[in-house]
């Protein structure tokens, strides 16, 4: 009989108990002091926030960083403050200070829609949602959500600081505009206008896992007619991304749901999913339409019933 | 370069020097005899080594322990005071919610939080908060009664005390 080649499965090959790469490591007290370290060591650091994404991608050997900076102790990046016409959260704000803000839950709910979809308790305790937006997974469960919202970032860096809007910020699967000796302090998130309803729909395997793919949207309707509308896909192309064709297609129509479903096929055009571990490209452009639908169909209802949670 | 740290270990002060790549949940248990919280996927999905630090419930594989310099760390071994169990862990014997026992830690630390921050949880919430621990024997059943028990016997407790 054949011998059969036995082969180590990825799991043997990575040991996930220890971070086999050896860094210095450094827990800068301040936002100069952290700026200093990343303006010296540019491309051969990473930023520690919450560590979920950073670590698991070092036990992975998927990144191999000489210097760590632990940006936790910069208590300073961690508020929500709600102001005039925006809200603005710090990077370190965690997803379970996100959870439980009363200023999420009354004006952004497709983000909180995503809090509650994102990993369990330990994850949301860890995780901060500056450190999703920098991870810039394709499937990051707060950017449909921020991108319908037209969020925007500060980056600040030795040299100054800037913003940028987020349907500018992602370029590739973890890459983004940012410059190696740059730090992502702050998201700006304007405020809706009266009557803009939104909802974030997620499709994944098990709880903890990453989204097959996602949506969200954000639609105002006058009269029965959409006013405007945004939409945003996770999971489906390079990068998160906003289907701008079918949203300019489906401005001025009226909001019924023939309407919706027949103008939502355009998204299958606006995406370039792939088949992969999660889920196959011909899944997830059926399904895309399918969320993008039902997640209209919710925003507009919350809008009608009122947004109770 | 070693990184020195001071914490709180169960009420403890502890001081040591640490590699930084070295993380948590191994230093717990390799170095500090702490065996409770376990190793089972090092990549966050499973919730086993779930530990609080300043009293939020955070994965001890996910977390160096250069990280943990001036924190409050409380690991399971922590929980039971002078040998007297906790209501929560109680409540796992009586209903029978340990098969394997590989989770219960986790699924412990996660209850006790639970009813601190939310003493009369229904199902949906026990279950919803719990959603990042795995029980591969299947046991969840049980683990909700659990907490439910513990729940009840807590409340119980504090009506006595009130009416005292």
């Amino acid at each position: 009989m054949a011998q059969t080649e036995i082969r180590p499965s990825r799991h043997n090959l990575h040991n996930t108990h220890i971070i086999p790469v050896k860094f210095e490591y450094y827990a800068p007290k301040t936002l100069e002091e952290a700026l200093d370290l990343l303006n010296k060591f540019g491309e051969d650091a990473k930023i520690l926030a919450g560590g979920t994404d950073l670590l698991v991608k070092m036990k992975m050997r998927a990144v191999e960083p000489k210097h760590v900076i632990n940006i936790k102790g910069l208590k300073e990046l961690r508020y929500i403050k709600e102001e005039d016409g925006e809200v603005r959260i710090g990077a370190l704000t965690t997803w379970r200070d996100l959870e439980k803000s009363e200023v999420i839950k009354k004006y952004f709910p497709a983000l909180y829609d995503a809090v509650k979809v994102m990993a369990g308790v330990q994850i949301r305790s860890m995780g901060t949602l500056g450190g999703n937006l920098c991870n810039a997974s394709p499937a990051a469960d707060s950017a449909p959500p921020l991108l319908v919202y037209e969020a925007k970032v500060k980056l600040v860096s030795k040299d100054g600081e800037r913003i940028v809007p987020l349907t500018e910020f992602f370029t590739g699967p973890g890459k983004t505009v940012m410059k190696p000796n740059e730090l992502l302090t702050e998201i700006i998130i304007p405020k809706p206008e009266e009557g803009t309803g939104s909802a974030f729909i997620k499709v994944a395997r098990t709880a903890m896992d990453l989204a097959k793919i996602s949506a969200a949207t954000a639609v105002k309707v006058e009269n029965g007619t959409i006013k405007w509308v945004r939409i945003a896909i996770g999971s489906a192309a390079p990068t998160p991304v906003r289907a701008w064709k079918t949203e300019e297609s489906l401005k001025g129509q009226p909001f019924t749901q023939e309407v919706i479903r027949e103008k939502v096929k355009l998204v299958e055009q606006e995406i370039s999913p792939i088949d992969d571990v999660r889920s196959t490209a011909f899944y997830r452009r059926v399904i895309s339409k399918v969320i993008v639908e039902d997640a209209l169909l919710i925003s507009h209802d919350r809008v009608l019933r009122g947004w109770v949670k | 370069m070693k990184v020195p740290i001071q914490f709180t270990l169960n009420g403890e002060k502890v001081s040591m020097e640490v590699e930084p790549n070295e993380l948590l949940l191994n230093v717990l248990r390799e170095k500090l005899g702490l065996t409770g919280a376990k190793y089972v996927c090092g990549i966050g999905e499973c919730g086993a080594c779930t530990v609080l630090v300043n009293g939020e419930p955070v994965l001890s594989c996910l977390t160096l322990a250069a990280d943990v310099d001036g924190k409050e760390v409380t690991t399971i071994e922590g929980l039971a005071k002078d040998g007297e169990l906790t209501v929560v862990q109680r409540a796992f014997i009586e209903e029978g919610a340990v098969q394997c026992g590989y989770c219960t830690p986790g699924f412990i630390i996660m209850i006790e939080k639970l009813l601190q921050e939310n003493p009369d949880p229904s199902e949906e919430e026990i279950r919803e908060f719990v959603r990042g621990n795995l029980c591969r024997c299947t046991g969840y059943v049980n683990i909700v009664k659990a907490a439910k028990r513990a729940a009840k016997e807590l409340k119980e407790m504090s009506q006595k005390l009130s009416q005292k």
